[in-house]
């Protein structure tokens, strides 16, 4: 069970129809990889953060497969476009069955 | 316990690489660094008077690192040295003690300590020694709050307050005391910073006072400043306290370093952050 697990995420407040917005997301987790050992010589489990998705107005914007490679603490940017008033909900997939969510709020004029 | 070279002190370094020279060419100078659009940070400033001859410009870190790690300390949200500034924030408001108080019992908040980094590590009158911003918390926790066990010196919690109490100081101008009772302190941090340590007999000096911008395998040698601590680093993937950093520095010039909050350490650090006097408070920086 990953402790101190909190998802952020930067989306601008205001934007036009048909701007591609820059959405820059970070969770803080150990992302433990299963292939290390610990000081006993046992085998640390793996427990990273499997998969992420983000989904605008219940529309798919991007969907990850995360594998052990990645570092602690994933950090993703994209760009989305975006043409109406809408959310941005986002979903990180926890190897320990937790799943974790965020959401933001962006204005089109 | 530690491997101190025979030749000692100033002339040993001066002679040992006479050849080398600092080599800025590789080196982008001039840029600056404002964090969150509203932290003016200085990477550029005048050396203190007691450097004069042996820095012509004193050069932040930041300087040396590549575009993509410069730009990850100019927004907080980039900075993974944050994260543990959160959990700094956390535990300045957690009640520790027998007494029931916690940081924020009398210092309302964090940002209230604002004026400690700049200034330390700095003489403490009661306890008749240079205390460090780590000394200060323990003595914090142990004579006011009634820890019987305070933070480790480099301990993970330990790490997340001292970055805390840096990051409200980001922006203000590194000012410690060299003079007065700090005196005896501060030559002898001199004294370490100019001896040849280990088989590859090198002090701090001979890589970061004459060869600053150098390549050293495959990395740029900085002025060795300690304004951005404690310092995230690419490669550990945490925050790294200067004492760490000291230690991994001796330890890779096949010494055997002083221990983490040793005199000895307290003292180096003192000496480092005067070389200092004059940029701005970082931490938590971005480094590799």
């Amino acid at each position: 069970m990953a402790e101190n697990v909190v998802p952020r995420v930067r989306v601008p407040r205001d934007a036009s129809a048909g701007e591609a917005v820059s959405v820059r997301t970070l969770i803080s987790h150990p992302m433990e990889s299963g292939q290390r050992r610990g000081s006993d010589g046992n085998t640390i489990p793996r427990s990273i953060i499997n998969r992420f998705t983000c989904e605008f107005n219940g529309e798919l914007v991007i969907d990850v497969t995360i594998e052990p490679a990645v570092s602690t603490n994933p950090y993703f940017q994209f760009d989305a476009t975006v043409n109406e008033t809408g959310t941005f909900a986002f979903t990180w997939y926890d190897d320990d069955g937790s799943v974790y969510t965020e959401s933001a709020d962006i204005t089109v004029a | 316990m530690t491997r101190k070279a025979l030749l000692g002190g100033v002339s040993a370094a001066v002679f040992a690489v006479a050849a080398a020279g600092v080599g800025l060419a590789d080196i982008r100078t001039g840029d600056s660094l404002v964090i969150n659009g509203e932290i003016q940070i200085v990477t550029e400033a005048e050396p203190p008077a007691h450097l004069e001859g042996a820095l012509s410009t004193l050069y932040s870190g930041w300087v040396f690192r590549t575009d993509e790690t410069r730009a990850m300390q100019a927004d907080d949200f980039d900075n993974p040295g944050m994260l543990y500034v959160e959990q700094g924030i956390d535990a300045f408001n957690t009640v520790m003690g027998s007494e029931g108080n916690s940081c924020a019992s009398c210092h309302e908040n964090p940002e209230s300590l604002a004026n400690v980094r700049p200034s330390y590590p700095q003489w403490d009158e009661a306890h008749g020694t240079v205390q460090t911003v780590e000394m200060q918390v323990q003595e914090c926790q142990t004579e006011r709050m009634g820890m019987e066990q305070p933070y480790g010196y480099d301990s993970q919690q330990m790490r997340n307050m001292v970055a805390l109490i840096a990051s409200v100081a980001r922006g203000q101008t590194v000012d410690v005391a060299i003079d007065g009772p700090a005196a005896e302190a501060w030559e002898l941090g001199r004294e370490i910073y100019y001896t040849q340590y280990g088989q590859m007999e090198l002090s701090c000096a001979q890589c970061h006072e004459q060869n600053y911008g150098n390549l050293i395998r495959a990395d740029h040698l900085s002025q060795g400043q300690i304004n951005g601590f404690p310092t995230y680093r690419l490669k550990n993937a945490n925050i790294v306290s200067v004492h760490n950093r000291f230690r991994g520095c001796i330890r890779d010039t096949r010494g055997e370093p002083f221990s983490v909050g040793s005199p000895e350490f307290v003292a180096l650090e003192l000496y480092v952050a005067s070389r200092g006097n004059g940029l701005t408070v970082e931490g938590p920086a971005v480094r590799n």
